[in-house]
């Protein structure tokens, strides 16, 4: 039993890491107010949205299910306060901060409509910190964090991630940037 | 409030211009009712192009398209849409 606990605890963490970079990666995209080959803009951001919601399930079933293993040894304390863990307190405690950000990033979506844009845009903006703080805690904190295929799972979707906030930053991330920019004569 | 002798329109979808930044997903949803300008932001195609500002911002929704008006305000990025009714 408890070695069935510390192999889904480890599983559900792996898989809440690829449907968060997944989730990253598709807001990245929709901002730029372009569709993907055979998905529509409005279609983007459901999926972000839904993928996002997918990440939350195994977050929670992650969390839940080591909270049951008795190697981790959490206090429904670790739940929310970081860096008071008993196994590597540190990286453990990256894991409870992202936990904390994504509460606040999942509540502040979903009453998007009732709170306004500015609000949500800049709680929205901690997915930035929340996505290398994850990536960091599955780094330093999981068993298999740095066996080779992890890291080039890691590593892959560094770059991904990076590529796309490149793009975001660069100027031709705009659609009709050129038209918006204008060739005033 | 007015007295046409038509039926007026149950639903109207005003964009508020100060916030509509043109991307482009209520024209994706209502490409019966919204067409895309020069430079991305939606366009009425009911009425003239030089219409008059009330035209170009409280579109009349016909029941049948009543939920993909709703479908926009829901995901326009900006919230520069919202339903309203005559």
């Amino acid at each position: 039993m408890d070695a069935a606990l510390w192999a889904f605890g480890r599983g559900t963490g792996v898989v809440s890491l690829v449907a968060l970079t997944v989730t990253v990666l598709l807001g990245i995209l929709t901002r730029s107010g372009r569709p993907l080959p055979g998905l529509p803009r409005f279609s983007i951001t459901l999926v972000h949205r839904n993928v996002a919601l997918v990440a939350c399930a195994f977050v929670v079933l992650h969390v839940v299910l080591l909270f049951f293993d008795s190697f981790a040894q959490l206090t429904v304390l670790d739940f929310v306060v970081p860096f008071f863990g008993s196994f590597l307190p540190f990286w453990q405690g990256l894991g409870t901060v992202a936990v904390d950000l994504l509460i606040a990033i999942i509540v502040t979506a979903l009453l998007r409509n009732r709170l306004g844009l500015r609000t949500f845009r800049v709680v929205h903006w901690l997915t930035y910190a929340l996505w290398p703080i994850a990536l960091a805690h599955a780094i330093g904190n999981g068993t298999d964090g740095t066996s080779v295929w992890f890291l080039w799972l890691a590593g892959l979707s560094t770059l991904a991630v990076l590529a796309a906030v490149a793009w975001r930053v660069s100027a031709r991330f705009v659609e009709f940037r050129s038209v918006r920019t204008g060739q005033l004569s | 409030m007015t007295n046409s002798p038509q039926p007026e329109p149950a639903a109207l979808l005003h964009i508020d211009w100060t916030r509509c930044d043109g991307r482009g997903l209520c024209t994706e949803l209502l490409p019966e009712l919204l067409a895309r300008d020069e430079w991305g932001y939606p366009l009425a195609r009911t009425g003239s192009a030089a219409g008059s500002a009330a035209e170009r911002s409280d579109i009349a929704i016909p029941p049948a398209l009543r939920g993909a008006a709703a479908d926009a305000v829901a995901l326009c990025p900006r919230q520069a849409l919202k339903l309203t009714s005559r």
